[in-house]
């Protein structure tokens, strides 16, 4: 056999065959940082998901006697709110809504503004310009001030929220997948992959996507947290969720004119606002550096 | 007279993820206004070599023993304003890719003059002239125009004669040159190489010269050091090292050039590929792809076989007449 | 070889002619600037560049940076679109007679960086098998672990690794395997060994010529490196700011260069001679830039021989007189040129 002199006696590389994600899990792993916000986060959401079933008072019944207890009350452990509310379990409840308005907004606008900024960044010339430029519209005003003015024309309520949220967050989602897939887009392993006669939707779909998709993704997780006070904040404004439904932004709200008489309290939904999305941001930045292939 | 340059028993080790045994026992000397190429393959340390020179090792996550003398300093153990000042004074750098190593925002008169001003403590108008006087010495016409270009605006061989005359202007005793000419065309290398040759001629400064390409190093140096996993293999005058190469991994080398090999031909590659230096070679690390391997040669380290005066070849066979096939 | 029994079809439908005919291929690049980004130059890449490659051949095409050597490779496998001229592969034009993805099919590239032209989320199998999935083969992963062990990589060690887990060297052999999977006719190698080292470049020649042998590939040869080249090659194609300076066979050219340019080029490779080291530069100064390349022969500039005809035109390319094979655009081999030492040749 005429090849035995060609082949190559080097060793095979050292580590076992490890597949992307697997990598990924296990870089995670080292990262007690990120593995304890990703923890109180998980919490949260199966606190919120589970609300009805773990004993917790119910959190519309009110009581005219035990208004405004303080923290460490007998039977309300975090104390009752303006209308003697127990405030753990409008907390509890209350993530609920605040955590589905504070995601699902990115989800949406994650889809979205991936497979437009794909699109815009993969083909190039005039689809990036009208795409392109139609997003940096949005960018003219303050993301606070549009969602404002999205959900003040929508009217209040939980589906407009959810919708002049997405509409907030497609733009710089949008932008930075241009951004990234006009790089992946440059790269040689792309031209080889045009040099077999494959189509545009194959080479996106094999090539383009995998590896744009994971940058895009992190971003969007540190959006999550903008979001969630976002959300709070249209409900603080009395454009998002209306009484009296539990949510952490308009709780903060009715509390407010508490703050003389019990402070603590009235900083509660501020409080649970502020760790969800301190936990947010770290996750988003252990996942940033856990997913970054070549190093 | 003192050695420019002695390195005596340099191991350097890089902790982090992985160990990586960069450098392992090397030993070299020079001579003033010796030129010495640094012959070898990507990972052979040869660029790590150059970097412990100048003290730009990152110290955390470096291990170093041995020592290094330049001129009579011991440079490992300088720091702070001492340091800064054998930068740049007596030891300076020329890098692969100008383009990089100069600073994109000032014109390369002010580069220049400022590493001057810095080194020699002169006024700034002195320091110019002294700009436009290396400009002149690196042969860039029409120097006095040149000065107050940016380095964005000269060609890739210009900017890389810019980087020879930022490196030589405070007259370095050891100037030290990493691959200055792989980035270049091959009219423009050429013209590079010879420029050095003159300029070492000059100032007589001694210089060490990294690359890859045996070509290159028969251009520059009188003598050569070949490199292979952190080692020194083999070293002598560039006529030695080409003529009669004797570590077989030099041979390899010589082989690989193609410089006259039958078009067609089937060449006598050097199979397999360099060790990964994970953990600190305890047998000859050329062994595995080695054509004249015996059973020794992977228990133990080959010694350092000093066959006449400054000429030694770390193989276990160097005193057999081992033919060049 | 038994393992391998899809070789391609090398009896194509013109066995006599040439299976690659380039006419008159011109590329130029707009250099936009400007509030409205208008064009405000052209980078005239590649620029009237004509040549054949015939069967079985391989053809290397050596110049400096900017000479449009790596635009050429990138206009024959459609990579980029041309401003005009013909490609003719095996007796069909592009366009009318060939489609661009038929093309590709018969033609296939290798790139200079290994890693960069791998997807770094794709195991190398379905890196190499990508090409076959497209074209709807059978059993695209049985085809790709046959290329891998006829490039030398063992399937059952390197089929489900990633790209950053291998030497630069496997790599351009994974690289070949994926081009190979294909069943190409035509290979274009783009500085294909200039990054790997030294040792293992001559590995990876040895497997290109086993390559050609087996599978009477054809190549078109890309790199800077002149004895490489001399190497592989059959023929040599020498350019110079997108232009063809000189064309000949390896042998000829390698004894005599005919184009003054292509003799610096020569005379700037380093001497392995410690005795007899090269003393005068051959050519001073920088290539000029392709934006604004001078006038008539774009070498004037810097050409010890240029004389007035020089910068007013620019030479055509034809056959030396003493040899028709040896093709090169320069006024001194032409008697009627108006050049004053013209008709003698290269003065020495």
């Amino acid at each position: 056999m005429a090849l035995a002199e060609t082949l190559p006696t080097e060793p095979a590389p050292a580590a076992k065959p490890q597949g992307y994600w697997s990598g990924v899990g296990a870089r995670l792993i080292r990262d007690p940082l990120t593995l304890f916000c990703s923890a109180v986060i998980l919490g949260l959401i199966l606190a919120a998901i589970f609300a009805p079933w773990i004993g917790l008072a119910d959190p519309y019944k009110g009581s005219m006697i035990a208004r405004l207890k303080p923290l460490g009350t007998e039977g309300h452990i975090l104390g009752t709110d303006e209308q003697g509310r127990d405030m753990l379990a409008r907390l509890i409840y209350g993530g609920r809504l605040t955590l589905f308005i504070g995601l699902m907004p990115v989800v949406f606008a994650f889809f979205i503004g991936s497979a437009l900024g794909i699109v815009a960044g993969y083909v190039g010339g005039l689809t990036n310009t009208i795409i392109m430029r139609t997003v940096d519209v949005f960018f003219a005003f303050p993301s606070v001030l549009l969602a404002i003015a999205i959900s003040g024309a929508l009217g209040a309520g939980i589906v407009n929220s959810l919708v002049s949220l997405t509409i907030v967050f497609v733009p710089p989602i949008t932008r930075v997948a241009e951004a990234v897939t006009s790089g992946v887009r440059a790269l040689d392993y792309i031209d080889a992959a045009r040099a077999t006669g494959a189509d545009a939707f194959t080479v996106i779909r094999v090539h383009v996507i995998g590896n744009v998709l994971s940058p895009i993704f992190v971003y969007a997780t540190s959006l999550t947290s903008v979001c969630m006070i976002l959300a709070a904040g249209l409900s603080f404004l009395g454009i998002g969720v209306r009484p009296p439904e539990p949510e952490w932004g308009l709780m903060l709200n009715t509390l407010r004119s508490a703050i003389y008489v019990n402070p603590w309290l009235s900083a509660l939904p501020g409080v649970m606002i502020f760790i969800t999305s301190l936990c947010l941001n770290l996750l988003s930045d252990g996942l940033r550096s856990a997913m970054n292939v070549r190093d | 007279m003192t050695n420019l340059l002695d390195i005596n028993n340099l191991t350097i080790r890089f902790n982090g993820k992985r160990t990586v045994h960069a450098i392992n026992d090397v030993s070299l000397s020079m001579k003033q206004g010796e030129t010495l190429a640094l012959l070898g393959e990507s990972g052979s340390g040869k660029s790590v070599t150059l970097k412990a020179l100048l003290g730009l090792l990152p110290p955390k996550r470096t291990q170093i023993e041995g020592s290094i003398h330049v001129n009579g300093t011991d440079v490992l153990s300088l720091s702070g304003k001492a340091l800064r000042r054998y930068r740049g004074g007596e030891v300076s750098m020329v890098f692969q890719e100008p383009a990089l190593a100069l600073d994109p925002v000032y014109t390369v008169g002010h580069q220049i003059a400022e590493a001057v001003m810095r080194h020699k403590g002169i006024s700034r108008d002195d320091a110019m002239s002294t700009a436009l006087d290396m400009l002149d010495r690196v042969r860039i016409p029409s120097a006095n125009r040149r000065l107050h270009n940016y380095p964005h605006e000269l060609s890739g061989g210009m900017r890389q004669r810019v980087m020879i005359a930022l490196a030589l202007a405070c007259r370095p005793k050891l100037l030290l040159a990493d691959e200055p000419t792989t980035a270049l065309d091959a009219t423009v290398q050429i013209q590079i190489l010879l420029l050095l040759r003159e300029l070492q001629k000059e100032f007589g400064m001694g210089v060490i010269f990294v690359t890859h390409d045996i070509g290159v190093a028969v251009e520059i140096s009188e003598r050569v050091a070949v490199m292979y996993a952190g080692q020194i293999v083999e070293e002598g005058t560039t006529r030695e090292i080409i003529r009669e190469g004797r570590h077989p991994y030099t041979q390899g080398l010589l082989a690989a050039n193609l410089h006259d090999v039958a078009r067609g031909e089937r060449l006598n590659a050097i199979p397999g590929a360099p060790p990964a230096l994970e953990t600190r070679p305890e047998a000859c690390s050329f062994a595995p792809r080695c054509p004249h391997v015996l059973p020794a040669c992977r228990e133990c380290r080959p010694p350092m076989v000093d066959l006449s005066e400054r000429r030694r070849v770390a193989c276990l066979r160097a005193q057999e007449t081992i033919a060049a096939e | 070889m038994s393992a391998i029994d899809h070789a391609p079809d090398t009896a194509g439908t013109a066995p006599e002619g040439p299976l690659l005919v380039v006419q008159d291929l011109q590329k130029h690049f707009p250099v936009r600037g400007g509030l409205l980004g208008r064009t405000q130059a052209k980078v005239q890449a590649v620029d009237g560049v004509s040549f054949e490659v015939s069967k079985g051949e391989t053809l290397g095409i050596v110049g400096e940076s900017g000479c449009g050597k790596s635009t050429t490779a990138k206009l024959l496998i459609g990579l980029t679109e041309k401003d005009k001229g013909d490609i003719v592969f095996d007796g069909q034009s592009l366009g009318p007679d060939l489609s661009l993805k038929d093309l590709r099919k018969s033609v296939q590239m290798v790139f200079q960086d290994s890693y960069a032209t791998l997807n770094p989320r794709l195991t190398i199998l379905d890196s190499v098998a990508f090409g076959a999935k497209v074209l709807g083969l059978e059993d695209p992963a049985g085809l790709a672990s046959k290329m891998m062990d006829r490039v030398g990589l063992d399937p059952d060690r390197f089929a489900h690794r990633y790209p950053h887990e291998l030497s630069g060297g496997q790599r351009q052999r994974v690289n070949i395997a994926r081009a190979l999977a294909m069943s190409p006719r035509l290979v274009v190698l783009d500085e294909a060994v200039s990054a790997l080292d030294k040792s293992v470049e001559a590995q990876v020649l040895n497997l290109l010529n086993d390559l050609r042998a087996e599978f009477g590939l054809t190549y078109i040869f890309i790199s800077h490196d002149l004895n490489v080249v001399r190497y592989i090659s059959d023929r040599i194609l020498v350019m110079y700011l997108g232009e063809v300076v000189e064309v000949a066979p390896v042998d000829s050219i390698w004894a005599a260069q005919a184009h003054p340019y292509t003799r610096s080029l020569f005379s700037a490779m380093p001497s392995m001679d410690p005795d007899n080291r090269t003393k005068v530069p051959p050519l001073t100064g920088d290539p000029p830039n392709p934006i604004n390349p001078p006038s008539g022969c774009r070498f004037h500039t810097r050409c010890r021989f240029a004389s007035e005809v020089c910068k007013a035109r620019a030479p055509k390319l034809a056959g030396l007189s003493e040899n028709a094979a040896h093709l090169v655009a320069c006024h001194l081999h032409d008697p009627a040129s108006g050049h004053p030492d013209a008709g003698q040749g290269l003065p020495s």
